[in-house]
């Protein structure tokens, strides 16, 4: 077995996916770390944005949460939540963000609200917060999300942020939504692209030791998977010195 | 006189039934404010707030409110919030309505009910089924063109509360950090109380006027209040306790150690102030835990005219 974690070959698989961005929409979590893992090594240039009104940060620890007070110390700019709703995700200016999801489909519509019912749940999830406008607005969506039969459904139970919706051609574009969707889902066993036309999601890469049948018993419908399937290189040493010494010294989300 | 105590500016501007916010997104959140509100056993108030975090949470544990407007349900950074859970799924103290939208949604309401709008468009909830379970979200042709708008109605809190780093006699205050929405939702309300770390000269505003967010004509109550906003944080004053988000998370969980939590460090104590002494009995290096370090700006010259 090697001698990485499955959350480090996400990250590591996440920053990578964002060599040449410029600027990135962050999560809490992993996306923290994966984010701040690109700016260090495939993506120097890359300016972190939060959607507590951060633009440029620089966190000198790892986010306890999405409005942690290292965001702020040394950060380029920090605005009201208006304006980083009004001027710099639906002004079209960021161009990655990452998301999370409890229930994505074949077309990347996405979850975050209920299980079961909404009003009688059988579990009461955090909702929206800005994944709904972000999954609009950001020219390219990132879902990271362990892979599981409960995640990958044949039907979400709520759509609270829009995917390839059901997946007929131009869809997004006819409703008015700027952004291109989901391009890419990072999971602990695979990575998922999705098809130009239909939105449709294809496993596009595996992880070293995964095989196909491993990833489809955990997908809730019959998988595409892409002609030339590929596997997903390894973390090399420095991306993992640079998590385990400098982005997530203590283990927190890294150790998985 | 603006100055208060927590206490008199509680029992004057919050009543029953009020529909209120207290703002301030992770940080400056005004638990001081919060827990005065339980001691003086409110009820059936309308709670509004982006991410109600773990002073809705003791609020509606509380049994203070009827009904939650929110667009985030979580402990940020940790798991759920156990008893706006409970409220929910059980009814337990009692039933909580929830009127949900979209972080972006919230911004919008609160920015319309500033402006006195009647609603707000924006360009969200697009395919998804947040329409379908709230009415309150609609869309709009533009009357311009084919574009297809959602629209949010206006927010106009009873009562805003927001916690910031200092304010003078009058109320001019004073943030730096994370702005959230506070300007909008004080702005949005009928009332404002301001809750500050330090009150200042009025010079030491005049100063730096570009970091004040609300002048004095826009609020009813200034309260002294050190560390207010424990256990969340103020930047450069002290830090998030994040050991009592973890806490939380495990007694919450229990409906009976939730009401022994209140019972002790809520409705056993009198005010903020033992609340404090308390905590420090507890944990004597709780602030230098906490303690930020020292990270000053540089100052700027706005110049002398005339």
């Amino acid at each position: 077995m090697a001698d990485y974690s499955p959350a480090e070959m996400m990250i590591v698989a996440s920053a990578r996916a964002l060599a040449g961005k410029r600027v990135v929409f962050v999560g809490v979590g992993l996306p923290n770390i994966a984010c701040n893992l690109a700016r260090r090594t495939v993506a120097p240039d890359l300016e972190l944005v939060y959607e507590a009104g951060v633009f440029g940060a620089r966190p000198a620890r790892l986010p306890l949460s999405i409005g942690d007070p290292t965001l702020v110390s040394g950060s380029t700019l920090v605005c009201s939540m208006a304006d980083l709703f009004l001027y710099y995700l639906q002004g079209g200016r960021i161009e990655v963000a990452f998301v999370g999801a409890a229930q994505i489909d074949r077309f990347g519509n996405i979850n975050t609200t209920v299980i079961g019912s909404y009003t009688q749940p059988k579990a009461r999830l955090p909702g929206s917060g800005g994944a709904c406008e972000i999954a609009i607005h950001a020219k390219e969506l990132f879902v990271i999300v362990r892979l599981s039969r409960r995640a990958f459904v044949e039907r979400i139970d709520f759509c609270t942020s829009a995917g390839h919706l059901t997946g007929k051609p131009g869809e997004r574009t006819a409703l008015g939504m700027p952004g291109l969707g989901p391009q890419l889902v990072v999971t602990d066993k695979a990575i998922f692209t999705f098809d130009k036309e239909t939105g449709e999601m294809i496993l596009s890469s595996v992880h070293p030791g995964v095989t196909v049948e491993e990833v489809q018993a955990e997908v809730g419908w019959p998988l595409r998977v892409a002609p030339h399937l590929e596997v997903t290189q390894p973390p090399s040493a420095e991306e993992l010195r640079l998590i385990r010494e400098e982005l997530d010294p203590t283990g927190v989300y890294g150790r998985e | 006189m603006k100055l208060m105590t927590l206490r008199e500016a509680i029992a004057t501007y919050v009543h029953d039934g009020d529909t209120i916010a207290i703002e301030g997104f992770t940080a400056f959140i005004c638990f001081a404010a919060g827990h005065e509100i339980i001691r003086q056993r409110r009820r059936d108030l309308t709670l509004c707030r982006m991410t109600p975090d773990l002073i809705y949470d003791q609020m509606i544990a509380a049994g203070c409110a009827r009904k939650l407007v929110f667009s985030y349900l979580g402990n940020p950074g940790v798991g759920s919030l156990h008893c706006v859970r409970r409220a929910v799924e059980k009814g337990v103290p009692r039933p909580l309505e929830l009127e949900e939208y979209s972080h972006f949604g919230m911004v919008a309401r609160y920015v319309a009910g500033a402006a006195r709008l009647p609603f707000f468009p924006l360009r969200s909830y697009l395919g998804t089924d947040q329409p379908k379970v709230n009415p309150c979200i609609r869309f709009l042709q533009s009357p311009y063109g084919d574009d297809l708008v959602a629209v949010v109605p206006p927010l106009n809190p009873d009562v805003t509360i927001i916690h910031a780093q200092r304010a003078d006699l009058q109320g001019n205050t004073q943030i730096w950090g994370l702005l959230g929405v506070q300007k909008e939702a004080a702005f949005a309300a009928k009332r404002v109380i301001v809750v500050v770390e330090e009150i200042v000269d009025e010079a030491v505003i005049r100063s730096d006027p570009n970091r004040t967010i609300l002048p004095g004509m826009m609020v009813d109550a200034v309260v002294h209040q050190p560390y207010g906003a424990h256990p969340s944080y103020v930047q450069g004053y002290y830090d998030r306790d994040n050991q009592f988000y973890l806490a939380w998370d495990r007694l919450s969980r229990d409906p009976a150690l939730t009401q022994a939590w209140l019972e002790e460090w809520v409705y056993g104590v009198k005010g903020w102030e033992e609340y404090l002494t308390k905590l420090e009995a507890q944990e004597p290096g709780i602030w230098q835990r906490l303690a930020p370090g020292e990270a000053f700006s540089r100052p700027v010259n706005y110049g002398v005219y005339g």
